[in-house]
């Protein structure tokens, strides 16, 4: 509705009628207050029947959120978790998801918009201004608690009964322990289990797909395959533990292609163990590339040299990829030479 | 003899008469009969490779030398198989655009015969993997859920838990998987094309790789159910923050202005 239609005698006579007039500007001080500029009425403040449409509006917002909230618990109730359908442009997706999301969403936001427009076109739009107040307490204020508290402390007599006074600090400054005591029960201590892995002598390397042990005529040049130490079993109490420090990387390079000396000591005709945990925080790493023979680290993108002795050539980790040194046993089969010669995985303050 | 022709109206004569007859035709059979179609083959091979040995010459041998050695603008071909062959050029990677740090997946130039033409004469060169037929990767019927496995263990740290592809070092990436003919991630498994390792049938079996490639079709097809809506790439965190600070926070922030500057006066000044 534009202002021509509202009926003459509810306009304002002038705008000096309203609430916060314009000061004028003084010649001698260009730069005085302007004061708050006059009020304007809205619509709904001068046609009833404006603010009748506006109420109705509201009320209409407030139902279509209540009828959505009851749609919300149909839907939970009435449609099955694993229907599909499909709605463009997103695909296909679940329907149940969909609904609930939906008709929650639609809820909340007719009850965000009934109270916006309630607040913008009903509620009172009178202007008000407010004085800021100083945040200190005023002189006599202050010099009142100071006195409260030093006749306090008089006649708590702590400055005349100092053994009351030391045995208190003592009591306070004792308390805390409690919280040491208990976070120490956040223990054991890992002691040497970190330094420690399932790998020994004589333990073969199981392909971690097909849960076989490996033969050395089955690592192709180029090819990457997980391993994990014979014995292990996914259903084992501890398996997590241990998997997290065993886990192996197998590839095989051209034995002329290893730079490293003791690499080439430790492989089987250029296949190479190395273990899969990041030295950074342990993350698995296995993004490895074969022709550049670099293994890379999704995390933090340490990049370790698999040629070269497993060399940090990019990134935060500290330490080279630990190696595990391989042999074939009698029976054919890669076995480990000994457990890892130093710790696997991330840095820790005893590890040296 | 006198005993044979005594039992030569034995009710069982008849039978063996037939039996010694069917063995002495099967026999012969075996003797004479798969050598020549086997000749046949052996010329229709030869042609292919004489077929491929042109093409390569005019498509391959200026990266890749003459014959297959390598130069050093291009790797040895000799043992890299007829699936390398396969997968490279009916993928479009080969021949490569231009150098750099990965050839990318482009429209594809040679026909299908043409390629396992260059298939044929790349496989002469040195025993390599050959070129899977269907029901190798094939996915009806395999195992999602193993393949599921498998794919996590040995291709998500690369291409993503769904194989959406993901970043690698200096410019290298592992391609988006969405969409990819299953022959040819079978063939990418088997060879190890550019930078991705190679998980030849010792390691990761025929069976495995047909579980992965069922695994893929279920997570990327059309048909996919995405529980939720809007993947956003299926990227992770990366995505979806950019989307909840970007279009969620600026559209809060687009509505709050709105609504404190738009005023409903009856006159406007």
């Amino acid at each position: 509705m534009s202002s021509q239609e509202i009926p003459e005698e509810n306009l304002p006579a002038e705008q000096g009628d309203a609430h916060g007039a314009v000061k004028v500007a003084d010649e001698k001080n260009p730069f005085a207050d302007p004061g708050l500029p006059p009020h304007e009425h809205r619509i709904q403040d001068i046609d009833e029947r404006a603010a009748k449409r506006s109420e109705r509006t509201v009320a209409l917002l407030f139902t279509v959120s209540m009828l959505s909230t009851i749609a919300f618990i149909a839907a939970y109730v009435a449609i099955p978790v694993d229907k599909a359908i499909y709605v463009w442009p997103i695909g296909h997706i679940s329907a149940l998801n969909f609904a609930l999301g939906m008709t929650l969403g639609l809820a909340l936001f007719c009850i965000g918009a009934g109270a916006v427009h309630w607040a913008r076109t009903l509620m009172s739009d009178v202007e008000i201004a407010d004085e800021r107040h100083p945040i200190e307490a005023s002189p006599e204020v202050r010099a009142q608690v100071h006195a409260d508290f030093k006749q306090g402390a008089a006649e708590s007599v702590i400055g005349r009964r100092k053994l009351i006074r030391h045995t208190m600090l003592g009591a306070l400054a004792m308390v805390p322990l409690a919280g040491v005591v208990l976070l120490r029960d956040l223990g054991p201590l890992p002691g040497t289990s970190l330094r420690h892995t399932t790998w020994a002598k004589g333990k073969k390397l199981v392909n971690m797909n097909t849960m076989e042990p490996l033969r050395p005529s089955d690592v192709a040049v180029g090819s990457l395959t997980f391993a994990m130490p014979d014995g292990l079993n996914e259903h084992d109490h501890d398996f997590q533990k241990n998997i997290a420090k065993d886990a192996l990387m197998i590839i095989r390079l051209q034995p002329g292609d290893i730079k490293d000396k003791r690499e080439l000591e430790w492989s089987h005709e250029g296949i190479v163990a190395y273990s899969k945990i990041c030295t950074h925080v342990g993350c698995p790493i296995s993004l490895y590339e074969q022709q550049t023979h670099h293994a890379l680290c999704p995390c933090h993108q340490s990049t370790f040299d698999l040629a070269d002795g497993g060399r940090v050539i990019f990134g935060p980790a500290g330490h080279a990829l630990p190696q595990l040194r391989i042999t074939v046993g009698e029976d054919g089969y890669l076995e480990a030479v000994s457990d890892f010669e130093e710790p696997v995985g991330p840095a820790f303050w005893e590890r040296g | 003899m006198k005993k044979l022709s005594a039992r030569r109206r034995h009710p069982l004569a008849a039978v063996v008469v037939l039996l010694i007859a069917l063995a002495a035709t099967g026999g012969l059979f075996t003797a004479f009969a798969p050598a020549a179609p086997a000749k046949a083959d052996e010329t229709a091979q030869t042609l292919t490779i004489e077929e491929g040995k042109k093409l390569y010459a005019v498509g391959c041998a200026s990266c890749h030398g003459t014959g297959g050695q390598g130069t050093t603008d291009g790797p040895s071909l000799v043992g890299v198989g007829a699936a390398a062959v396969d997968f490279q050029v009916g993928t479009g990677r080969m021949p490569a655009q231009q150098p750099g740090a990965q050839v990318p997946k482009k429209p594809v130039v040679y026909s299908q015969a043409q390629i396992d033409q260059l298939a044929a004469f790349v496989a002469s060169l040195g025993a390599g993997p050959e070129i899977p037929t269907e029901n190798a990767y094939n996915p009806e019927g395999a195992d999602i859920a193993e393949g599921g496995e498998l794919f996590r263990t040995n291709c998500a740290q690369c291409h993503n838990f769904t194989g959406k592809g993901g970043a690698l070092s200096e410019g290298k990436y592992a391609p988006s998987l969405e969409g990819v003919d299953p022959k040819h991630i079978y063939e990418a498994m088997q060879t190890g094309p550019q930078n991705m390792p190679s998980f030849p049938d010792t390691t990761l079996s025929e069976e495995n790789k047909k579980d992965i490639i069922a695994y893929l079709e279920a997570v990327n097809s059309d048909d996919t159910v995405e529980p939720g809506g809007l993947s956003l790439g299926g990227l992770g965190p990366v995505s979806e923050g950019l989307f909840g600070w970007v279009f969620g926070l600026g559209t809060l922030i687009a509505v709050a202005v709105w609504v404190a500057a738009r005023t409903a006066k009856a006159k406007k000044s």
